[in-house]
């Protein structure tokens, strides 16, 4: 379970207020959504919580450990996993590579090809690619996933796994999220995303905006009120 | 390898991946003796008179075949200049792995200063892999200053693989090539500089027929207080295409200088140089950390994969 108590942000030494105390729990075995505006703050949040960036104020407590003052790795190490919106290149370091470093072992070249063919990549052909420029966006995107996947998290972050990968993976990424949530007790899934099949999914919706959360609830009760909103978007709204 | 003892053998080890006596041809040099050797019937190789070195040279046709010859010094305060040329028939397929292994725990400095001429016959293709490796913690510095000369005939192709990781306290590494008609050069570097060391890296390769090519490849870290200087240029006197790419990485006071130059000589010759310095991206870090991995663990990780 996580809880965040009176959590703020501020960037530019105090000057900007992205995080404007939000407290909220995440039980075990949830599914929770977090959307709204552009510029809201919701990235910003799953950062605080992976502890890519520190809040200014408020606590963080995981698990019944206050993880306020752990660093990254520490609260990697506790089973929090973080899938990036962008995620980074490396040159030289192939796809296995990175996938035994997120396993924390020596995985075998099958045990990885499960991963990869998890989110649809033909494992052979992307084992011992190096993650460099020669991977599309949408590429990147599933090995980022992939390398969630390979650790045995216990509080998975996904900050919009949707943004670039095609409509086929996108089926996939459902499936992938479903399978995550089966295979794990206890286990609890953030996923921030507009897509409305992503919310459809969701025990819980949150909407951050301006920093606060601007509302939150089940998925019955917050999606018919943002839907055709900015928070909740079809796939493609100009078929429509 | 009776005469070998513990730290030569962990010294080829690390140069030249022996375990064992090699397959096929070979030379070992220790403490500036010829301590083994072997020829084949495709491969020859015979002392020089005049000065220290040898002679290597490989038949007409000669394919899948290895040479091996790795140098090691494990005595302080030693300084050798030895010249190898290496004499490659036509239409020959063959491996070539040299290296030097430098343990000084003396107060004197040791050296090494080796010479390789390559001269490549027509439609031959060589893959030669040169590591360097220094240990032992005495004063005395470990010195290498190679110098690589690569003459290519019509359509012969050279890869070269270059790699020296740790210990080496000053190095000068010249490499010259020229190339003529059709001949194709790939050059693959990888340095790492750390402590006080200091690395000249220095290329010239010349492109003197049409349809020739040159790809270099220079990959470094600089950490502690170490300096490189890298210094690539290509010269198109031909119908050529050329490129080189310095890509380095610069940690704690790590200083490098990066002079990547291209000089075109001909109307067709396309030349193009990268060059990029830049410390460990830090999102790179994060990555890794939210991994699981400390701070230190992912720059390690990251230094491997780009030197690998």
């Amino acid at each position: 379970m996580l809880e965040l108590k009176n959590i703020s942000f501020s960037a530019d030494d105090g000057e900007v207020e992205i995080i404007r105390d939000i407290s909220m729990t995440v039980e075990d075995d949830k599914f929770v959504v977090i959307t709204g505006p552009n510029g809201g703050g919701k990235s910003t949040l799953a950062k605080l919580i992976a502890g890519i960036e520190k809040n200014t104020a408020g606590q963080l407590i995981f698990d019944g450990v206050d993880i306020t003052d752990k660093n990254i790795t520490e609260r990697a190490r506790m089973g929090i996993g973080f899938a990036f919106q962008q995620p980074v290149r490396f040159k030289g370091m192939t796809v296995v590579d990175l996938l035994r470093i997120a396993a924390g072992k020596n995985l075998s070249v099958s045990e990885a090809c499960e991963y990869l063919s998890e989110v649809g990549l033909c494992a052979k052909d992307y084992i011992d690619r190096e993650i460099n420029a020669s991977l599309s966006g949408g590429e990147l995107k599933r090995i980022e996933i992939a390398t969630v996947l390979a650790r045995n998290v216990k509080l998975a972050l996904f900050d919009e796994p949707e943004a670039g990968i095609d409509l086929w993976s996108f089926n996939n990424l459902i499936r992938i999220f479903e399978k995550m949530r089966s295979e794990c007790c206890g286990r609890s899934i953030i996923v921030i995303s507009h897509q409305e099949r992503i919310l459809n999914i969701a025990d819980e919706i949150i909407v951050i905006a301006d920093g606060r959360i601007a509302k939150r609830g089940s998925r019955d009760e917050v999606l018919p009120e943002i839907t055709g909103t900015e928070s909740a978007i079809n796939i493609c709204s100009r078929i429509k | 390898m009776a005469q070998m003892d513990a730290v030569q053998k962990r010294l080829f080890q690390e140069v030249a991946d022996l375990h064992n006596i090699p397959e096929g041809a070979y030379n070992l040099r220790a403490n500036g003796e010829s301590i083994g050797r072997n020829t084949t019937a495709n491969i020859d190789i015979q002392s020089k008179t005049d000065v220290s070195g040898i002679d290597i040279r490989i038949k007409d046709g000669t394919r899948n075949e290895s040479v091996h010859i790795p140098v090691v010094l494990s005595q302080s305060g030693l300084k050798e200049d030895v010249y190898n040329d290496f004499f490659v028939g036509q239409d020959c397929d063959v491996l070539i792995v040299a290296g030097c292994g430098i343990d000084n725990c003396g107060s004197q400095d040791s050296e090494h200063d080796g010479i390789h001429r390559f001269y490549i016959g027509k439609n031959s293709r060589v893959r030669y892999v040169e590591k360097h490796y220094g240990s032992g913690d005495g004063s005395g510095k470990r010195i290498l200053n190679p110098v690589t000369e690569v003459y290519m005939e019509e359509g012969s192709v050279m890869e070269m693989e270059m790699v020296q990781i740790k210990g080496v306290d000053s190095t000068k590494r010249t490499t010259v090539a020229e190339l003529a008609a059709d001949a194709k050069l790939v050059v693959h570097e990888r340095l790492m500089t750390h402590g006080q060391q200091e690395a000249d890296s220095i290329y010239k390769v010349s492109l003197n027929g049409d349809g020739s090519s040159a790809d270099v490849v220079s990959r470094s870290v600089a950490r502690d207080n170490s300096y490189q200087k890298l210094d690539l240029c290509i010269v198109g006197s031909a119908a050529c295409s050329g490129h080189t790419e310095c890509d380095s990485i610069i940690m704690d006071n790590g200083r490098i200088l990066a002079v990547p130059s291209l000089e075109a000589n001909n109307i067709d010759a396309a030349l193009v140089h990268e060059a990029a310095i830049g410390k460990i991206a830090g999102e790179q870090l994060i990555k890794l950390m939210t991994l699981g991995l400390t701070e230190a663990e992912a720059e390690e990780q990251i230094i491997n994969g780009f030197l690998k």
